[in-house]
């Protein structure tokens, strides 16, 4: 059960338990709807940007562990960061769990996201984990829905 | 108490079946295959495989065409697994039975042979409310462009349709009726006969959706007095591309063609095409030969092992896993029907079927997580998803023990 425990950390656990930031931005300036109609997550991502800054992030929905989890630690990380920096962010998470980037080893801004690295070793999974990511995306870039299909 | 079903289980020679199918004999991430997917797709049996293998390497040619010795072989094979069909499901004739490629197919081919004739504006469609996307979406798009309505027969919390209220729905504007036999998502088998019958006091012609109930129970289309049926080889032990549509001869005479092409035609000119009789009508182009004859083998096998006996052994399992899985705390089984095929979708309290799935799978275990292609199912128990297990005859008891203590586990992990 070693990949098992990989993909469910107790970080990860904590974050589907109690997600941080679940909730309706009323102020947002940016939304989004993401969609992955194979497993049926679904949620709405909610940004608040002002200038060049993403000053606060929110989100709703209903999904498995891996995509409550990463859309809770998304929250956390693109709050208060450049649009530039959250696109960096976007990138370098969907090359780590598409196997491309070795988080470990190559150069990134990850930090805590590094712990979604297990999930490249279950091919099913990866879009429950990048589904948050694209839909914050989506709404930086003022696209209203999106399917991982 | 001994009862008929735990008489056959008992003498239901398991292992020996089980060596019938070479994938089962495998392990994934080091456990022995548990295989309990079979509602979304059965397994092959070795003589379905080598009647495959005979027809490519000793048969192969296109049918109803060549006057040489292998397309007449070819031919033969191919309206083999025709008559086959024929008596699987109690046809008049076999030219009731139309080959397709698969459920899907076949209700889309109902839909635009019969539906697009005989349905116009201001018409009414009957469906259920625990249909499978196929019998849902080519109905709405037959609506959609003829300006016809959609109704929808309820259901009651465990998952039976409300009679009464079908009864409600049917009138002299209905011209269709499309319901399924027995339901992928929770289980169900509908009282179709019933059913038909009912629809019939009004005039009204029944399609059948029988995907998930041709694997499990033995069909007589003349019993049901159905106008239509369709079903999938794919989900009863023959390769996927094969698959049935069963018409009444009178219907399928008076409908459109499907496709149009090659083979269903008796004459073509550029003025005027006539069109070949069922069910060459409605079979456009080269089929799935190899596939096809792979379900007459599979029609061959189910009659060899009894089908009733199957069926017997199958509710056995189905009651000894409800009670193994309902046991376990925090675990809600979705689809409760006093009449069940072996099927159990569940859920489990603040735990995605997703997660579900994937822990299962580390202990070799094949399970279906997801919204079943019935959305509206999950919508009607408010629940984004379930997990699902489905039993095939090839299942065990001590597979089910696994299914259970790796459930425990799951919860266990999400503590």
């Amino acid at each position: 059960m070693s990949e098992l425990s990989e993909l469910y950390q107790q970080v990860i656990l904590d974050h589907n338990k109690k997600p941080r930031n679940f909730r309706k931005l009323e102020s947002a300036n940016h939304s989004a709807e993401g969609y992955n109609p194979l497993c049926g997550d679904q949620l709405t991502v909610y940004l608040n940007v002002e200038g060049d800054l993403v000053t606060d992030v929110g989100f709703e929905g209903s999904g498995c562990a891996i995509s409550k989890a990463s859309a809770s630690m998304m929250t956390q990380a693109v709050k208060g960061k450049s649009k530039e920096q959250a696109q960096t962010l976007f990138e370098e998470f969907h090359s780590m769990v598409t196997g491309e980037l070795d988080a470990e080893n190559d150069e990134n801004s990850l930090g805590n996201l590094k712990i979604f690295a297990g999930v490249r070793e279950f091919p099913v999974r990866v879009k429950c984990a990048t589904l948050p990511w694209h839909t914050m995306h989506a709404a930086l870039n003022k696209q209203e829905q999106i399917s991982t299909e | 108490m001994v009862t008929v079903e735990s008489t056959v289980a008992s003498t239901w020679d398991v292992e020996r079946i089980r060596g019938d199918f070479p994938v089962l004999q495998q392990t994934v991430n080091g456990k022995p295959l548990i295989y309990l997917d079979n509602s979304a797709s059965s397994q092959v049996p070795q003589v379905v495989i080598d009647r495959g293998s005979v027809y490519l390497e000793q048969e192969h040619s296109n049918i109803h065409r060549g006057v040489h010795y292998l397309s007449q072989r070819a031919t033969t094979a191919y309206e083999g697994a025709r008559e086959k069909a024929k008596r699987f499901i109690n046809a008049r004739e076999s030219s009731e039975c139309i080959f397709v490629r698969g459920a899907t197919e076949g209700i889309n081919l109902v839909m635009y042979g019969y539906g697009r004739k005989f349905i116009g504006a201001g018409d009414e469609i009957i469906i259920s409310a625990m249909e499978h996307h196929a019998n849902i979406v080519p109905w709405q798009m037959l609506c959609d462009e003829k300006g016809a309505r959609l109704r929808v027969i309820p259901m009651n919390d465990a998952g039976e349709l409300l009679l009464d209220e079908y009864d409600g729905l049917l009138n002299e504007r209905t011209k269709l009726v499309a319901v399924m036999h027995v339901s992928n998502a929770l289980g169900t088998i509908n009282p179709i006969k019933e059913m038909i019958g009912q629809a019939h006091k009004y005039g009204v012609p029944v399609l059948i959706d029988g995907a998930q109930a041709a694997p499990h129970m033995p069909v007589d289309v003349q019993d049901l007095d159905c106008d239509f049926y369709v079903f999938s080889g794919h989900k009863m032990y023959a390769p996927t591309g094969s698959g049935i549509v069963y018409g009444k001869i009178e219907l399928l005479e008076k409908m459109n063609p499907f496709q149009g092409g090659g083979d269903m035609i008796k004459t073509v000119t550029f003025e005027k095409t006539i069109y070949a009789d069922p069910p060459n009508k409605f079979e456009a182009g080269t089929p799935a030969i190899a596939s096809q004859i792979g379900l007459g083998a599979a029609i061959d096998y189910l009659n060899t092992i009894g089908r009733e006996q199957a069926a017997a052994y199958e509710a056995e399992l189905l009651r000894y896993a409800t009670e193994r899985v309902s046991a376990i705390e925090g675990v809600r089984i979705i689809g409760t029907a006093k009449n069940k095929a072996s099927v159990l979708s569940f859920v489990i309290d603040d735990i995605h079927p997703h997660d579900i799935g994937t822990i299962l799978d580390q202990e070799g275990i094949a399970v279906r997580a997801g919204h079943h292609c019935a959305q509206p199912v999950m919508q009607r128990f408010n629940v984004p998803a379930t997990a699902r297990a489905s039993f095939s005859f090839y299942n065990t008891k001590e597979e089910i023990d696994v299914l259970a203590r790796t459930i425990e586990r799951v919860i266990e992990i999400f503590g």
